[in-house]
């Protein structure tokens, strides 16, 4: 073995190339198309929508038609762990995002014997409007990580609702990821590939994919349907609402005061997995699945009203010289007017998860909202249906979760900077 | 459970590394003769302002002037990176070395906006090749590994004569507590005992990977008859054939040849097979003491992380860092579940255990996963 070289130990015939790699890398990505002053915008031309801004992407992002969402459970309890995935999160997050490998050269360029740093099966594929949406939930800042101080006063646990059958494999996390786009093999990838620069720092806790959104956050979207069949979302707050958006949507800085101020500009995540027994709900006539939801199920009108964008009046009188939308109807129970102005950003996508094994589908709406306190917004609205909507004969929640996201990044900015500083 | 890792094609190419990241003239070589290899990239164009250069170092200075974040990138074949450069912004210049000791033609591509092949253009470099040293950190690592499997192979004899003696023997609770401690050679050298064919199938094959024509046999067999089915007329003939085959392996692996490669791509087999048959319970499904199967692979994994870490620490310290600091998660992990006498019974555990388990078995896979490439370079 006197005359070892690297090349005969590896058995390497001549001919071959000795390479050596030298790497040129350094700082954050700039954003493709930051102007740093407003939400993000899509784009028309290179379906790449910015990474960088005020606000994260994905939140008041026109709703991409397809989503794959993820919650974890740092399993590490060294702060500097953490820190450094956030961080590593943000270079691959803002590449995928513009459409690129998650690491330079990742399908192929590592080399024979390297292992692939990019899964690659979003190789050939546009960034299809991806937006990656981060978020720390209530457990975060429970103390492993010295971050006890610096938990918003809102970022609590929801309470238990009337009727709630939450699967705790299906609830909660410390952290989460909002992957959305308009191909689902390029949010797929987006999660695969963060979950696995996470190896050993976090564990996937539960994930939940999303066919069909069933939200319209811009007034340049039609209002897409529910597996119920019905329009949804169409009195959502929009993109284009701005100061509806600071009061409802965005937490403003007087809402953080101190070392809680890291989430100013962000929002509040709330996820319900809610399953719909769709098969009992197809077997309802028209008139009662109009009933129950308060709007027509053709043309999306209020009860009462005619078209889709008509006003919604409670107190409308049908046929009967009764208020034509019931005040049980999910509509009513839902109106900002009944919840002393309450508004929120829906943002959810119809899932089926196959079948439940007694022939009907595990499918439903995996509801995601955000919001500038869910204490203050989602809970009063959802302890309103949960008493009294009369859809609850036809859905069950079976997961939850509420996250705080934070606010957007500035250029060379990463996620871990802000909340640990 | 098989797999092919021992058959790894060993072809193509032999990196060499350096860190060559300032902007410093490397020593030796005709490096930067004519000084750097300006770059113009803008969104439509690639402009090299000299496409051939000595072996060595190479530098080039790549300025973006156009509006895309853009890359600047030194393929060798089949698209592997030899030296890239990224996030340059509109206006942008920066300034990177690459190391290329062999002639030959080599590709450049700009990459406006970070995606596609990016625009290429070729590259030739010219000279003579630079000479290796020979490595003797790489020989003595496969030496020590090489040893290891020997000592492995002895002690698989001793352990398979002494559980067959008892089977045979019919002495079934004496047998049942021989088989998990018999397998742990095996399961610590499972990918080099792999490596022989119809060995495999036969000493480790479980009842439904038999192949058509071909009886079930081997320890598994014997697991089935000692736990289920109790002993059966020909269990000594299974048993006496199972000394056989494992003498044969025997002998094979202590003369077998490795290289480095072969030493950690088996220290991901080892952890893989953790993942595809311990952790779920397939693996010994009648004694349930995947546990055992579970410790040895995991042992294995690091022996062949302890031949090559004078090679490691040299080039990547701190991913070996993070090896070293996994495998003592999972060792915590797995000590959770030991008895007196070994492990619990993959049964006892709840879900959350084995997630618990799962979890600390990804967090060391990935790192491993990262170490062929490093023995590569």
């Amino acid at each position: 073995m006197t005359d070892l070289t690297r090349r005969s130990l590896l058995g390497v015939g001549a001919g071959a190339a000795a390479l050596g790699a030298v790497a040129g890398v350094g700082g954050a990505y700039a954003a493709q198309r930051t102007d740093g002053s407003g939400p993000a915008t899509p784009s028309v031309d290179d379906q790449v929508v910015a990474f960088r801004g005020e606000h994260q992407a994905g939140i008041t992002t026109p709703a991409q038609d397809r989503m794959h969402f993820v919650a974890l459970d740092v399993t590490t309890t060294d702060r500097d762990e953490l820190r450094d995935l956030l961080k590593t999160w943000t270079r691959a997050a803002e590449r995928m995002t513009a459409g690129a490998e998650a690491a330079p050269g990742g399908v192929v360029g590592g080399g024979p014997y390297g292992v692939p740093e990019d899964t690659g099966e979003a190789y050939d594929l546009d960034a299809a409007d991806l937006t990656i949406t981060i978020g720390y939930g209530p457990s975060l800042f429970d103390g492993r990580f010295g971050l006890a101080d610096r938990r918003p006063e809102g970022l609590r646990e929801l309470p238990a609702f009337v009727g709630d059958d939450l699967d705790p494999a299906r609830s909660g996390g410390d952290l989460c990821i909002q992957a959305c786009a308009n191909d689902p093999q390029v949010a797929v990838h987006a999660v695969r590939n963060l979950v696995r620069l996470g190896f050993g720092v976090g564990s996937v806790r539960w994930s939940q994919l999303g066919f069909g959104r069933t939200s319209s956050t811009s007034r340049s979207q039609t209002t897409p349907r529910n597996l119920f069949g019905f329009k949804d979302g169409t009195n959502n707050v929009k993109s284009e609402d701005g100061a509806a958006l600071d009061d409802h949507v965005w937490v403003q800085p007087e809402d953080v005061p101190g070392a809680t101020s890291w989430l100013a500009g962000g929002s509040y995540l709330v996820a319900r997995r809610i399953r719909m027994h769709v098969e009992v709900w197809d077997r309802t006539t028209l008139q009662e699945q109009e009933q129950v939801v308060g709007r027509t199920k053709g043309e999306g009108a209020p009860l009462g009203q005619k078209a889709e964008f008509d006003t919604l009046d409670l107190t409308t009188p049908g046929a009967d010289g009764q208020p034509a939308i019931p005040a049980d109807a999910h509509v009513a129970l839902a109106h900002e007017s009944r919840l002393g102005g309450i508004r929120i950003l829906r943002r959810g996508y119809n899932f089926t998860d196959g079948s439940d094994g007694l022939g009907h589908l595990d499918a439903g709406l995996f509801f995601v909202a955000f919001m500038r306190d869910a204490h203050r917004q989602f809970v009063p609205m959802q302890k309103a249906l949960a008493a009294k909507d009369r859809l609850n004969e036809y859905i069950e929640h079976t997961g939850s979760a509420v996250f705080a996201c934070p606010p957007g990044l500035t250029a060379d900015e990463h996620w871990g900077q802000r909340l640990f500083s | 459970m098989r797999t092919p890792t021992l058959t790894v094609a060993l072809t193509a190419l032999v990196l060499a590394a350096t860190a060559a990241c300032s902007s410093e003239p490397t020593e030796g070589n005709a490096a930067v003769v004519g000084g750097p290899i300006t770059v113009e990239a803008t969104d439509t164009s690639c402009t090299v302002a000299r496409t051939r250069a000595a072996a060595g170092t190479i530098e080039f200075t790549v300025r973006n002037t156009g509006s895309k974040v853009n890359e600047f990138y030194v393929y060798g074949e089949g698209d592997q990176i030899l030296g890239e450069v990224e996030n340059l912004t509109p206006g942008l210049t920066r300034s990177f070395h690459v190391e290329v000791a062999t002639p030959g033609t080599y590709q450049t591509a700009c990459k406006p906006g970070m995606k596609g092949d990016g625009i290429r253009g070729d590259f030739t470099v010219t000279g003579a090749t630079s000479s290796q040293a020979p490595d003797a950190a790489m020989a003595t690592a496969v030496a020590d590994y090489q040893e290891f499997v020997s000592a492995q192979a002895d002690a698989l004899l001793a352990r398979t004569t002494e559980f067959v003696d008892l089977v045979k023997a019919g002495k079934v609770a004496d047998a049942k507590k021989a088989y998990p401690l018999a397998r742990g050679p095996w399961e610590r050298i499972e990918p080099v005992a792999e490596s022989f064919g119809d060995l495999d199938p036969k000493i480790d094959g479980r009842e439904d990977v038999v192949e058509e024509g071909m009886q079930f046999t081997g320890f598994h067999r014997l697991e089935k008859d000692l736990w289920a089915s109790g002993l059966q007329p020909d269990t000594s003939v299974v048993a006496d054939q199972l000394l056989v085959d494992v003498k044969e392996i025997v002998a094979k692996a202590k003369a077998v040849t490795l290289n480095p490669l072969q030493l950690a791509n088996g220290s991901k087999a080892l952890l893989d097979e953790v993942a595809t048959g311990k952790i779920t319970g397939e693996e010994d499904r009648y004694s349930h003491t995947d546990l055992y199967d579970f410790d040895e692979n995991v042992k294995g994994s690091k022996a062949a992380i302890d031949a090559l870490r004078p090679v490691l620490k040299a080039r990547d310290a701190a991913l070996l860092a993070t090896i070293d600091s996994r495998f003592a998660a999972l060792d915590t992990a797995l000590d959770a579940h030991r008895t007196d006498t070994g492990f619990e019974s993959y049964t006892a555990l709840s879900p959350a255990e084995v997630k618990a388990l799962a979890v600390a078995l990804d967090a060391v896979s990935e790192p491993i996963s990262k170490v062929a490439a490093v023995v590569a370079k």
